[in-house]
């Protein structure tokens, strides 16, 4: 039976993907928006801090024997102590600074890092063996366990994050920060390590992406720029900032691509950034904005 | 000088900057325990400024700002806040992104002795029964309650409150001003910036007359009616 010309073993299994691609951008846009939101830094180096988290997870196993799972918590922390350097010693030098000068900051070291890497280890993709190899016959597709587990990580680690910012002490915090930080520091409140540790955090979780990624796509330096336009445009059309528009836009994202490859395989490329114009032209802001 | 005479707050030659522009030139005031003081003066004198530069908003200040004993003028904004002070600022300052339970609650306690929630409930009725409202849903009466209570839980000593009665309607205008009369009995040092003459004159001890960013005169509250003439050439009206 098919759906619109097309076999459903054809239009799930792409769907599937899509979700596992959407788990991606979902987690990565969630960070920039965390970022965003308190800093109103434009991260330019969240694509390369994906992609140390898959290298740092890539290193771990071939010099010290470190398998995934242990990876999977040192390679955030790791990468989220570099982003807290970082934060604390140039971008806090920035933040009465006009925002341009944190994007071009953050991309010069997005930059620096992926040359380094470059120069490293080669642009050819290094191998990263799945730790949870085999899968399960779904009757219309074969699901790797592996992108199942990517999938539920994924899921917990959004609502996860959301709950803390919406429904905890901490996350009031960040809330009236984005809003106004230096009352909510007129309270009391040691705001400049608040803003160190979101950076950390929202670094972490892009580390951890990267770690997750390892097994599915190969490990290069290029990995984070190619998946960092992409999660911008997720961003773009979430609205800038928006926790809960960074997740919902970044799964509907994967699903929709998913769909473009489906249905006009060409155009798959280019749907997100199609949706974006479109976004932009009807709500400016973002579809989760509060700014409106 | 004895212990209980130490002033809450000693300013001496204030002088602050917002970007390149001069804005407070050598402020020099004091706050004894328990005292209430107004800054008046017209628009663009410096009060909010003062009080901006008090909790250290104003990241370019120089001078001597000592509050509750302690120099303030090397340290971060939450490091003053920390020594016991309470800022609530001229637009009230309530989170859109926060319902009225979490504004309440967003500063954290301070210092042992603040209000707890049930006297807080038992001055502000209002906000109770509205707990789970985004704050700016509140009227302007109760946000500006709002944005007092909140400081009232800390166990702050030493308030700067910012034209707590700026557009507020006349029969809110008296509940505030009873409210600070309440706030002043009860021991708290305060600060108040205030146009309303009327309460401004109410309850403070002393009036700072505040014009280009200087002190230009200080007036002793008791007496009002003998100061009102000059006091009235200050304001403008």
């Amino acid at each position: 039976m098919d759906i619109f010309g097309v076999s459903p073993q054809l239009l799930l299994g792409q769907l599937l993907l899509g979700l596992i691609n959407g788990s991606f951008y979902a987690m990565l846009s969630l960070g920039l928006a965390v970022i965003f939101g308190l800093m109103n830094v434009v991260n330019f180096a969240h694509g390369a801090q994906y992609m140390l988290g898959a290298f740092v997870a890539w290193l771990l196993l071939t010099m010290f024997g470190v398998p995934y799972w242990g990876a999977l918590v040192i390679a955030p922390v790791v990468i989220a102590l570099f982003g807290m350097a970082l934060e604390r010693f140039l971008l806090r030098r920035l933040q009465n600074e006009d925002h341009l000068f944190g994007l071009l900051a953050t991309y010069a070291v997005a930059l620096i890092v992926e040359g380094l890497v470059l120069h490293g280890y080669g642009s050819s993709g290094l191998p990263y063996t799945n730790p949870i190899p085999g899968g399960v016959m779904l009757g219309f597709m074969f699901l790797p366990y592996y992108r199942l587990w990517v999938v539920a990580i994924s899921l917990v680690l959004c609502l996860g994050t959301w709950l803390l910012i919406e429904r905890t002490k901490l996350g009031s915090y960040l809330r009236a920060a984005n809003e106004r930080s230096e009352l909510v520091e007129a309270f009391g409140i040691n705001v400049p390590k608040l803003v160190t540790l979101t950076y950390g955090f929202g670094v972490g979780l892009a580390a951890l992406g990267g770690v997750l990624a390892a097994p599915i796509y190969s490990v290069s330096p290029s990995m984070g720029t190619n998946m960092i336009v992409v999660v911008f445009a997720v961003v773009v059309i979430g609205g800038m900032g928006s926790i809960a528009g960074a997740i919902v836009s970044g799964y509907a994202l994967g699903l929709a691509e998913g769909l473009t490859k489906v249905f006009y395989p060409a155009g798959a490329n280019m749907t997100i950034f199609a949706l974006m114009i479109l976004a932009l032209m009807i709500w400016p802001s973002g579809l989760f904005s509060k700014a409106q | 000088m004895s212990e209980a005479q130490t002033p809450h707050l000693a300013i001496t030659d204030l002088n602050a900057w917002y970007g390149e522009s001069h804005v407070l030139h050598g402020i020099t005031l004091d706050v004894k325990p328990g005292e209430l003081v107004t800054l008046i003066g017209r628009n663009g004198a410096g009060k909010t400024t003062t009080l901006r530069s008090i909790m250290g908003m104003l990241k370019n200040r120089k001078g001597s700002v000592r509050c509750l004993g302690q120099e303030t003028i090397g340290l971060r904004t939450y490091q003053i806040a920390r020594l016991g002070l309470g800022f609530c600022p001229e637009d009230r300052g309530i989170f859109a992104s926060l319902d009225v339970q979490e504004n309440l609650m967003l500063p954290p306690v301070l210092k042992p002795g603040g209000m707890s929630e049930d006297e807080l409930f038992a001055i502000f009725p209002n906000l109770k029964t509205r707990f789970n409202s985004p704050g700016t849903k509140l009227s302007g009466g109760e946000q500006q309650m709002l944005a007092i209570a909140r400081i009232l839980r800390t166990g702050a000593s030493l308030l700067l409150l910012d034209e707590p009665t700026e557009g507020l309607a006349p029969v809110i205008v008296k509940q505030i001003g009873r409210l600070i009369g309440q706030l002043k009995a009860r021991g708290f040092t305060i600060i108040l910036v205030e146009q309303n003459i009327q309460i401004a004159s109410q309850w403070a001890d002393r009036h700072f007359v505040l014009e280009s960013g200087r002190v230009v005169d200080q007036v002793e509250g008791g007496d009002l009616t003998a100061h009102m003439p000059r006091l009235k050439t200050y304001l403008g009206v």
